[in-house]
């Protein structure tokens, strides 16, 4: 298992894919990183004399923990897309199958690999606003809280993207759906806003992001990411397993 | 008698409604190379894929070295190296990183890995290019890459799904020659449609059509097969087609131009020497002499030609 998660990240390190997609996130959320800052020194004076008036964690970091749970949606389909799918296609598959590895071990080594790459992108991503601590007092329990969050958010989004990575042959049609799915559990909530369906919004992946990213830790928040993770990986063995007898 | 290293009994696959192989039994022993023969969708790969615990079979069982590959799937793994068709490679990896990779998912431990990979890339003769990329690779490389991913691990049994298919002639023969030198440590299964393949390489074959085993025996036995009974003579002032089939033991005379003739006879009774000595007495002027080989191309039909006729009487 550990085998096939290294080989899955150097693999994911010798495409030009993973370092475009670390550079330009970088960009885009350094880009954004300024523009809260900017913001924050605006309104720096005016609030500044009410009591219990946000900080500058409040308005700097979480808002761009926010935009970066936006762009970890765009970017997953793309990393994901490749994992089960394009083995298929390079007729590569084989060899792990007909090596001594269990379908379990091959999909938690690839899931693994996976998350070890978006582990060093929101790693890179706290480092942003880390970097203030230089001029200024953090907090940081709520960065802490924020990462943490996203850390939730982005293991769930790589089990099921590579579990729609296991139903085709076709990356592209892997990254299409993924896409489709995260932004639907994404936004099903939003049906919900009107009306008491508290089905709707358990099912969003957003509604139990927004508290960890306010520091309120709830264990049905964990439990819910847990879930998701431990379902779609469940679906994706099953669905290896089952391509045996079809 | 020793037991088989791998054994499948009554394997069967459906695809859909479509029986793709019937019942099929394989037996493999140490030390053996065993030809799978058969047209192209006769089942072939379809076999070997179970064979190597890609695809399940739908009914039979297969057993290797003891384990039986469905409930002990990692144990019975253990003992197999498989080349599919399509060689499964990472063509972003250079050799020895992919090889290294093979060494580990097979679980080498990591003490011998290094001695394993390197013992690989000298006997498959991957030494030049042991730093190069797989995608920059040759074909005839590439299915070096292939085979050698299947023996890193030095496995019981190697099971090569036609592994010379889309080489040129020179490529092929370095992976017979290649295939040869593994079948001296390993027991190799080898599907091919090419049939001198066989007869260069392999102990013994079994040839199916339509998923169902058509032919199971020595390949010697093949090479009798391939006997014929008759003798293609020219003669420039030749006599009358009676007077040929008045020869003892001749059954029938054909002519195949004004100067060439086909005799066939009795298995029994080769008239080649009475024809000799006729010739010379009545000055036929005989120039050439030879028994016809059926090619094992002919064979080949002729045991599914055979296959099929009888089904047919079945039906």
């Amino acid at each position: 298992m550990f085998t096939i998660a290294r080989h899955e990240l150097y693999r994911l390190f010798l495409s030009p894919l993973a370092w475009l997609i670390l550079a330009l996130s970088q960009l885009i959320l350094a880009y954004l990183f300024l523009t809260h800052i900017d913001y924050f020194m605006q309104v720096q004076g005016k609030i500044s004399a009410i009591p219990g008036a946000p900080g500058v964690t409040e308005l700097v970091a979480l808002p761009l923990f926010n935009n970066a749970a936006t762009i970890l949606l765009l970017l997953t389909p793309l990393i994901t897309m490749r994992l089960i799918a394009e083995e298929r296609r390079n007729d590569s598959f084989p060899l792990l199958l007909s090596a001594p590895l269990s379908a379990t071990q091959i999909v938690l080594g690839k899931y693994f690999g996976t998350l070890g790459f978006f582990l060093m992108l929101v790693g890179l991503i706290a480092c942003m606003p880390l970097s203030l601590s230089t001029g200024t007092t953090l907090d940081l329990t709520a960065i802490a809280s924020g990462v943490f969050g996203l850390t939730l958010l982005v293991a769930s989004f790589t089990a099921i993207g590579l579990f729609l990575s296991s139903l085709t042959k076709q990356p592209t049609i892997a990254a299409i759906s993924t896409f489709s799915t995260l932004f639907f559990l994404w936004i099903i909530d939003w049906a919900g806003n009107t009306g008491e369906s508290t089905l709707l919004s358990w099912l969003s992946l957003l509604s139990h992001f927004q508290p960890i990213l306010q520091g309120d830790i709830h264990s049905k928040d964990i439990a819910y990411y847990g879930i998701v993770i431990l379902f779609f990986l469940t679906l994706t063995i099953h669905r290896i397993n089952a391509q045996r007898l079809s | 008698m020793t037991s088989p290293l791998l054994s499948a009994k009554s394997l069967s696959r459906f695809y859909g409604p479509q029986r793709a192989v019937n019942k099929l039994d394989f037996e493999i022993y140490k030390g053996e190379v065993l030809g799978f023969l058969g047209p192209n969708g006769a089942g072939k790969s379809t076999s070997m894929k179970m064979l190597s615990g890609n695809l399940a079979p739908n009914e039979g069982e297969i057993t290797i070295n003891g384990y039986d590959l469905l409930s002990q799937p990692k144990q019975a793994k253990a003992h197999i190296g498989y080349l599919p068709e399509q060689p499964p490679l990472y063509k972003e990896l250079s050799v020895i990183e992919f090889l290294s990779f093979c060494a580990r998912i097979n679980q080498i431990p990591s003490a011998k890995r290094k001695q394993a990979v390197e013992t690989t890339i000298e006997r498959c003769g991957l030494g030049n290019v042991r730093k190069r990329l797989i995608s920059h690779l040759s074909k005839g490389y590439q299915q070096r890459v292939g085979i050698a991913q299947a023996i890193v691990h030095t496995p019981a049994v190697i099971i090569l799904d036609e592994p010379t298919s889309g080489l040129d002639p020179i490529q092929i023969r370095e992976i017979r020659q290649l295939i040869k030198d593994i079948a001296q440590e390993h027991s190799v299964i080898l599907s091919t449609h090419i049939l001198p393949e066989v007869q260069m390489l392999c102990d013994r074959v079994k040839i199916i059509n339509q998923g169902t085993l058509v032919f199971n025996d020595t390949t010697q036995a093949l090479q009798q097969q391939m006997q014929s009974s008759s003798l293609l003579v020219t003669l420039e002032s030749p006599p009358t087609l009676t007077t040929l089939e008045q020869i003892n033991g001749v059954t029938l005379v054909t002519a195949l131009s004004n100067t060439r003739f086909k005799i066939h006879y009795q298995p029994e009774q080769n008239p080649t020497q009475m024809i000799l000595e006729a010739a010379i007495a009545q000055q036929w002027q005989l120039t050439s002499l030879s028994p016809e080989q059926h090619s094992l191309e002919d064979v080949f039909m002729n045991i599914i030609q055979q296959e099929t006729e009888q089904l047919g009487e079945q039906a």
